[in-house]
């Protein structure tokens, strides 16, 4: 179990340098000068140009310029952004929201989609499972910008439940109403998944011994049947963690949430090349270790799954 | 040990079950041999045994007959969508038309579905809108599915330091953020059109076809017919394109599907947050967007170019759903 995690640990030491040189890369080779950008409509004096582009390292060869930058982030400084402030602060700021956020969408998709993905697995061909089926399919084909507009229409102004949108990003009860839009997606692809998952192994022979054994049904369920189908299920929801975290820039834009993707739109926006790479950095080790995670978790749910 | 973080651990995905691929792959083989010994063999026929026994299953379905009905007008409204409106989707009249409601009995008319904040016809506006969405989701499928299927052939073929190689480029690629990733290309380009959005897609978007064709491929390639060909001398290229590609395809076809309904609501997206296409071209996440200011007054300028994306996304999805389960014997 420990070389295996020390292996898994040493295996993403190149895809995490690949991942942050791809993202360097993309933001700081692609055309327009964010420099040039600070000063507007003025004409920019060039001295004070070259002073900036030297405070930024901008004046130095690409590679340089990234060999610094990850010097600097070993040592845990993720620079310092164009407006100057540092971008562990500005990140400091919007991760807490988000986090708060994405667990909320997690939560959503955990308790209502594999209650859901089990009973209409359990009664295929159901009033239910045709219901789930079509349901699903539409909240999959409905795009989150349009189911975001509606609900704040419809929740946030018509039935004037929850103010449309949030006034203070850190009080939860205000981040319900966006972590649902966002975690809609997610509990349509968790419930088809558990709902194949279980149609699959219903049929399965520990299924039969089990019954066979006299076991109460509830017992046959939750012991044998769900945690032998949880596996997909798992693994999707692991992938999907850091995918909440980074995919709610249309999520946090329309209902005003001051997170992460309204972060990241901004700095995208304003080529803030310090504050992209940071905030994609972190997503990166996000979604690494939640893969790592799911991966250990295999072990739990099945436990002919070792690591040695 | 089982290494279920392989991405050709069947565990991983709703995708068809290989083996029962490779069983297929096989029977396959048998018929062509029995054959050989009566007639002269249809060998394109016959290879082709799985796909007739899908198009049997599939022309079966209704809901494969739903969305290929969809899709199949979508693609004519995309190619010619003067057929279905003399109105002119850029004809902006803002004294007579501005937020003009629907004209429920104006059948086909330029008022049907109402106006929008620029006096603009809505009616006109969505169907000329289908040939952005349309051209970016199929552009971009086969552009990911060319680069894609032949990282991930090359990479399950070869194995050793170029499957190593190939499997951390994708991996790194994988730890981007797709709308990420595409939001800070296109912030890049000034100008952009519908092609600049396809790149920025496919760029990032390979990665998930690379990883099932590889899949695909480790299994496929084990194969006693592989074997054989091989030592009938069959060169690596006609190994890996007659025996290795029909055989391993299948659910990189399915996936494809499934994605191109993606890559249209990504599109529609980048378009919404303003990083997508821009005007003049038309495209639906441009009109939800500019609707969204005035939802409260005209629910229905976005209402429109709402449905159309969401019954687009819908028959492609449906599709993808269609033919996994056509292709799949093990949901059966």
């Amino acid at each position: 179990m420990g070389t295996y995690v020390l292996r898994r640990i040493l295996q993403m030491i190149p895809v995490f340098i690949g991942a942050t040189l791809l993202i360097f890369l993309m933001v700081y080779t692609l055309p327009g000068d964010p420099i040039a950008a600070l000063f507007g409509d003025k004409a920019a004096d060039p001295a004070q140009v070259a002073q900036l582009r030297h405070l930024y390292y901008l004046d130095q060869p690409l590679w340089k310029q990234y060999l610094h930058y990850m010097w600097n982030l070993l040592q845990g400084n993720f620079g310092t952004s164009f407006t100057g402030r540092s971008v562990a602060a500005l990140m400091g700021d919007a991760f807490p929201v988000t986090i708060r956020l994405a667990l909320v969408a997690f939560a959503f998709e955990i308790f209502v989609g594999i209650p859901l993905g089990l009973l209409s697995g359990l009664k295929r061909g159901s009033l239910l499972d045709t219901l789930v089926l079509i349901g699903t399919l539409i909240v999959i084909s409905i795009p989150v910008f349009v189911l975001a507009n509606v609900a704040q229409q419809v929740v946030g102004v018509n039935l004037g439940w929850v103010t449309p949108t949030v006034q203070n990003s850190n009080d939860i009860s205000q981040l319900i109403l966006p972590g649902l839009v966002l975690g809609s997606l997610s509990l349509a692809f968790v419930t088809r998944l558990t709902r194949t998952s279980i149609g699959e192994n219903r049929r399965a022979d520990y299924m039969r011994t089990a019954v066979a054994k006299g076991l109460p049904q509830r017992t046959v369920i939750s012991r044998h049947l769900l945690r032998n189908s949880l596996i997909p299920v798992v693994t999707f929801l692991g992938t999907d963690l850091g995918a909440l975290m980074g995919g709610a820039i249309v999520t946090e834009g329309i209902f005003n949430v001051k997170g992460v993707g309204n972060l990241l739109y901004q700095a995208i926006r304003h080529k803030e090349g310090p504050t992209v790479v940071g905030v994609v950095t972190v997503l990166v080790i996000v979604y690494l270790v939640a893969s790592l995670v799911v991966d250990l978790l295999y072990a739990v749910l099945d436990p002919r799954i070792r690591y040695a | 040990m089982p290494d279920p973080f392989d991405p050709e651990n069947p565990t991983h995905t709703r995708l068809p079950d290989t083996h029962a691929l490779d069983y297929a792959g096989n029977q396959g083989m048998a018929v062509e041999q029995d054959q050989l010994l009566e007639t002269r063999p249809e060998k394109r026929e016959e290879a082709r045994s799985l796909w007739q026994d899908a198009w049997r299953d599939l022309r079966r379905r209704p809901i494969f007959l739903v969305s290929a009905v969809l899709i199949v007008l979508l693609v004519i409204i995309a190619i010619f969508p003067g057929l279905f409106t003399d109105a002119d989707p850029r004809h902006a009249d803002l004294v007579n038309n501005y937020l003009k409601k629907p004209n429920w009995t104006d059948f086909f008319g330029a008022g049907w579905f109402g106006y929008d904040g620029q006096g603009r016809s809505i009616y006109a506006r969505v169907l000329y809108g289908a040939r952005a969405s349309i051209t970016v989701g199929i552009c971009v499928t086969l552009a990911v599915a060319i680069t894609g299927g032949l990282a991930g052939m090359v990479a399950g073929y070869f194995g050793g330091w170029v499957d190593a190689l190939i499997s951390r480029l994708v991996d790194i690629f994988f730890g981007i953020p797709l709308l990420l990733g595409a939001l800070v290309i296109l912030n890049a380009f000034t100008h952009r059109t519908v092609w600049s959005v396809v790149f920025a897609l496919a760029f990032l978007g390979w990665t998930q076809i690379a990883r099932v064709m590889r899949g695909a491929v480790l299994t496929v390639k084990q194969a006693d017919y592989v074997t054989a060909a091989r030592a009938l001398g069959a060169g690596t290229r006609r190994i890996m394109f007659r025996h290795i590609l029909p055989n391993a395809v299948a659910p990189v076809i399915v996936v494809a599907t499934i994605a191109l309904g993606g890559y249209i609501a990504a599109e529609a997206t980048l378009s919404y947050l303003g990083i997508g296409l821009q005007d003049p071209t038309i495209s639906w996440g441009i009109d939800i967007s500019s609707a969204q200011n005035v939802i409260r007054t005209a629910p229905y300028a976005l209402f429109f170019p709402a449905a159309a994306l969401s019954i687009t996304v819908l028959a492609f999805i449906m599709l993808g759903d269609a033919v996994r389960d056509a292709l799949d014997p093990k949901l059966r």
